[in-house]
């Protein structure tokens, strides 16, 4: 009887003290992923036995709608203390209070150890972000097709690109079976416009200050021509060829596409998609050895101002296990996400593996745009793009357009 | 004391209405008043550091040209729309009255695309009316028409969505005047056939008519939803949203972009007072114009 | 002649038929293709195979998600066929002041879309403690605006005496409404029950906003959830549309009934 009691009043006690340790909840929120979700909920029991203290809740939302519930939930204070997002979204959601910034020590981390993409998390200097993977595009394309075509390797610059394209292209009456180049404005191609040709031209997309749109001239024109140009001259691939979202990624998919250029975060959909053998290699250049040049980009953990007080302090403590080392290493394994820490990223197994090898070469050189408001940008560019393409609109009087309406965008957001 | 039967009469109105009328004061009209008082605030998700900006979103739209786009967008949208919505999903409700076997079978058929899920509606067309692999191409084909974009094309994408819209909405419109048409009582048909009246007279002057609160409801419901358009329009063409270049972009999805792509929720309020009244400008007036007391 | 016109009727409604079902045969067919074939542009699969259905049932929590819509929409559409009727009534046949201002404020609620009730909502429910709950998913579609309006227009064409008849026996105003003009408009009602159940059955906005758990989400919720940034699971997107359309049939089968049953009792001849 008494040796029962005791151990009653020992559970009783044990089970205060875990009460009254674990006095700080905070809730972490991303989009619906799968192989995210499943990651975060181990990462969560890891990080909870070193810290017994804090309890972290995990919600996800679909994707599609994400932001809508992020706007909705932060101003009634239910929101989520950590929250992943898209780099493009920081400037944005900064300018409606929905972000804070992080101390100055985390920023001297990203500084010091992170890939200089991250950059890009700053707004005004202050540092409101902090990934645990980036991602680079390169060219996808299939082995089959090249093959039965007599082409022994990818090609390496963008004449080869071209020739390339026209010799997958088969075209009935005025209907095409297959395209060389699955042409995608509105995929990723508008940032190839933008960062990855006008650059390999010698061209700049904005000021230093991200203040000015600097595309409208000689290098943009004869960047964003280059572009048009495979639809409109080489006839390489032509928009939407095969229906549906993501169009593109679905009719390489489908054997129907040659090449596209894709995120790395398209591999896995690939991978389990094709049932033929593709490859990918790095973006082409000019000519041999010329200037290389890419589109990076990458998702974050941010703070909300939700997060104050001890759930601040316990708030940055899982945004920097979520950001760590071993956190990368466990990431790339798990999701298949290239890890952004420069000591990670530098693993000769990584650049060698022929799937992950060209992305990580290409993060060498890549540059996140700097987004002010993505949304408006990124429509900004494949409107020009569109104008050419379906209206056959002058390729200079569109870009100098889009050049215009891009620097309103810009001064709007820094007026 | 008695009260008057007038007084009476509407007592009971107002006990009947009470719930109601708390319901939509407080969950419907006070949040509206809410979003209007938005309008006048630059956004901020701490409700402190909300800045009082007056009338300078109305002003923003003023010069705002893709608002401009939208808002003689959505106008097309209606005014293509309503009718022919109205009209089909008429015609298909006498259709489907008039037949007598397998009657379940076609009513089911004719709802099946109200219930079909937009992601899916969406996906499904945009394989039938591709350029290159779709089977509505391929029947022009066949008959020596030349291919169309449609979707893909800055002068069709607007019709064309309409058209999908139409389609969807037939259900919607069929089960309406089914309900509509059995309304009807049997006696007037049968007395004017007496009198001699042919099909088209019965229908001109009885079926029209009487079927006039239905139809009142079906163009103020349709243009309501038409001026709202968003899901449809959103998922036709996922990933530019409105394109191609913005040539099916509606107020709503407008609205929705502001408010939640670039969290400029105070613009996207000052927007919504617009649409709001717009629609009730538009709704009075069909009111007015298309009910006539129906007389017994 | 009739023959022939009967003939063209069917004619007609054949064709008619093809253009409708064809997305929803479509969808169908999809849900039962694996990934690797749903771009292959054949109509019919080559491997059948319910393996979707297993994994949008199994892999998640499909089951709840279809309870969490089936309560919503059930007492969503017995509360709006209650009162809107309740108020379409007073407002078609009871007399009183401010009348046409009361039906042009109901009806102007219609004219605000929803996406911008959502904070003042979320914000509404984050103080009274409605997130994430049963009562937070259902409270604002409890009444409906366009129910009252198509009922008022319904009751409108109610001849008054057959309600002067129920007070002459007796009724009250509440029984000359439950007992008399309710069931008259019973087309109306099933129209009405059709587009409730099937406007809460497939709503997406206000669910997504307030639900926090994955446990509370609905159907449409649910399904989104296959679509990423890395593209779509058209395979699962269909099976899972699939499943979700079963009820909504049943439900359209069944007060369809109570609207036919009227139509073929009296009958329209053209």
């Amino acid at each position: 009887m008494r040796s029962q009691m005791k151990r009653w009043a020992v559970g009783v006690v044990a089970l205060l003290g875990l009460a009254l340790a674990q006095n700080v909840t905070i809730t972490y929120w991303q989009y619906d992923f799968k192989s995210k979700v499943e990651a975060v909920d181990e990462l969560i029991k890891r990080f909870q036995t070193a810290n017994p203290n804090i309890k972290v809740v995990h919600q996800t939302f679909p994707y599609d709608a994400y932001q809508q519930k992020v706007a909705s939930a932060v101003p009634a204070g239910q929101g989520p203390d950590v929250v992943n997002l898209y780099y493009g979204w920081v400037p944005t959601w900064v300018k409606a209070g929905y972000l804070q910034p992080l101390p100055d020590s985390l920023a001297k981390t990203v500084d010091g150890d992170f890939i200089s993409m991250a950059q890009a998390a700053k707004v005004g200097g202050k540092l409101y972000g902090v990934p645990t993977a980036v991602r680079s595009l390169a060219l996808f394309y299939n082995k089959d097709l090249f093959k039965a075509a007599g082409i022994s390797a990818p090609p390496k610059t963008w004449a080869e690109f071209i020739e390339v394209g026209k010799k997958l292209t088969v075209k009935q009456g005025d209907r095409y079976t297959q395209i060389g180049y699955g042409i995608a404005p509105d995929g990723q191609d508008h940032h190839m416009v933008r960062e990855v040709l006008l650059r390999q031209m010698g061209g700049r997309p904005y000021s230093d200050d991200v203040k000015k749109v600097t595309y409208n001239t000689p290098e943009g024109l004869k960047a964003f021509t280059a572009y048009t140009d495979w639809v409109k001259q080489a006839g390489i691939g032509v928009p939407n060829f095969f229906p549906g979202n993501n169009g593109y990624r679905d009719g390489f998919i489908a054997g129907k596409i040659g090449m596209i250029i894709d995120g790395s975060f398209a591999i896995g959909t690939i991978s389990s998609g094709a049932k033929f053998n593709w490859g990918v290699a790095e973006l082409p250049t000019e000519r041999p050895g010329a200037r290389k040049a890419n589109f990076g980009s990458f998702w974050l953990h941010g703070l909300t101002p939700q997060a104050t007080g001890e759930k601040r302090e316990a708030a940055i403590k899982f945004l920097q296990f979520l950001t760590s080392e071993e956190t990368q290493r466990y990431w790339l394994e798990k999701v298949g996400e290239l890890p952004a820490r420069k000591s990670l990223i530098k693993d000769p197994k990584l650049s060698l593996n022929p799937v992950y090898g060209p992305f990580v070469l290409s993060l060498a050189y890549a540059k996140a745009t700097p987004f002010v408001d993505e949304t408006a940008q990124r429509k900004v560019m494949v409107d020009a793009i569109n104008r050419v393409l379906l209206q056959n609109a002058n390729p200079a009087d569109s870009l100098k357009q889009a050049a215009a309406e891009e620097q309103k965008v810009l001064d709007d957001f820094w007026k | 004391m008695r009260l008057s039967l007038a007084r009476r009469e509407a007592l009971w109105a107002f006990a009947f209405l009470l719930i109601p009328l708390a319901f939509f004061l407080f969950i419907r009209i006070w949040p509206a008043f809410q979003a209007l008082w938005l309008s006048l605030y630059e956004w901020n998700a701490d409700p402190a550091k909300r800045n009082f900006v007056g009338l300078e979103h109305y002003q923003q739209m003023l010069g705002d040209k893709l608002l401009r786009k939208a808002l003689a967008n959505t106008l097309l949208y209606t005014l293509i729309g309503v009718p022919a919505q109205l009209v089909l999903g008429l015609g298909v409700a006498l259709l489907l009255n008039s037949v007598q076997r397998f009657r379940d079978l076609f009513r089911a058929i004719y709802f099946a695309p109200y219930i079909t899920p937009a992601v899916a509606v969406a996906w499904v067309f945009s394989w039938m009316l591709s350029a290159n692999f779709g089977i509505v191409n391929e029947i022009l084909r066949l008959l020596g028409l030349p291919a169309q974009p449609f979707l893909q094309s800055p002068q069709q994408a607007l019709l064309t969505v309409t058209g999908v819209i139409v389609w969807q909405n037939l259900g919607f419109q069929v089960v309406l005047f089914l309900a509509g048409l059995q309304n009807i009582p049997r006696e007037y048909y049968e007395a004017a056939r007496i009198d001699g009246a042919g099909g088209w007279a019965l229908f001109r002057h009885i079926t029209l008519p009487l079927l006039n609160p239905v139809i009142v409801f079906s163009a103020v419901i349709g243009t309501i939803g038409f001026l709202q358009l968003f899901t449809q329009v959103v998922n036709l063409n996922f990933t530019d949203q409105g394109g191609p270049l913005n040539s099916t972009l509606t107020l709503a999805l407008y609205i929705y972009q502001q408010a939640f792509s670039r969290f400029e929720l105070g613009y996207a309020a000052a927007i919504t007072v617009l649409l709001f009244v717009i629609i009730l400008l538009i709704t009075l007036v069909q009111l007015r114009l298309l009910s006539r007391r129906v007389e017994y | 002649m009739k023959r022939l016109s009967a003939l063209l009727a069917y004619a007609v409604l054949i064709l008619g038929s093809l253009v409708m079902i064809f997305p929803f045969l479509w969808m169908l067919l999809t849900s039962l293709k694996p990934f690797q074939e749903i771009f292959d542009l054949k109509l019919f699969p080559q491997s059948a195979t319910l393996d979707n259905y297993r994994q949008v049932i199994l892999d998640t929590q499909f089951p709840r998600w279809f309870f969490n819509s089936l309560v919503v929409a059930v007492i969503t559409t017995l509360s709006v066929l209650f009162f809107d009727s309740l108020v379409g009534y007073t407002l078609a046949k009871l007399r009183f002041p401010g009348k046409g201002i009361i039906f042009v404020m109901i009806l102007s609620t219609l004219m605000v879309p929803t996406e911008m009730l959502i904070i003042p909502w979320y914000v509404m429910s984050a103080e009274n403690g409605w997130v994430n709950t049963y009562w937070g998913l259902l409270f604002p579609g409890l009444i409906s605006a366009f129910g009252v309006f198509l009922l008022r227009q319904f009751f409108q064409t109610l001849p008054g005496d057959l309600l002067d008849a129920g007070r002459i026996d007796g009724l009250n105003e509440f029984g000359v409404f439950w007992r008399v003009a309710f069931p008259l408009v019973r087309p109306a009602l099933a129209a009405l029950g059709i587009f409730t159940f099937l406007g809460n059955w497939n709503a997406f906005l206000w669910p997504l906003v307030i639900v926090q758990t994955a446990e509370m989400r609905t159907l449409p919720v649910g399904v989104a959830l296959f679509s990423g940034e890395a593209g779509t699971a058209w395979n699962l997107i269909m099976a899972a549309s699939s499943l979700a359309i079963l009820p909504v049939l049943l439900v359209f089968l069944f007060f369809q009934r109570q609207i036919i049953e009227g139509v073929v009792l009296t009958g329209v001849k053209g």
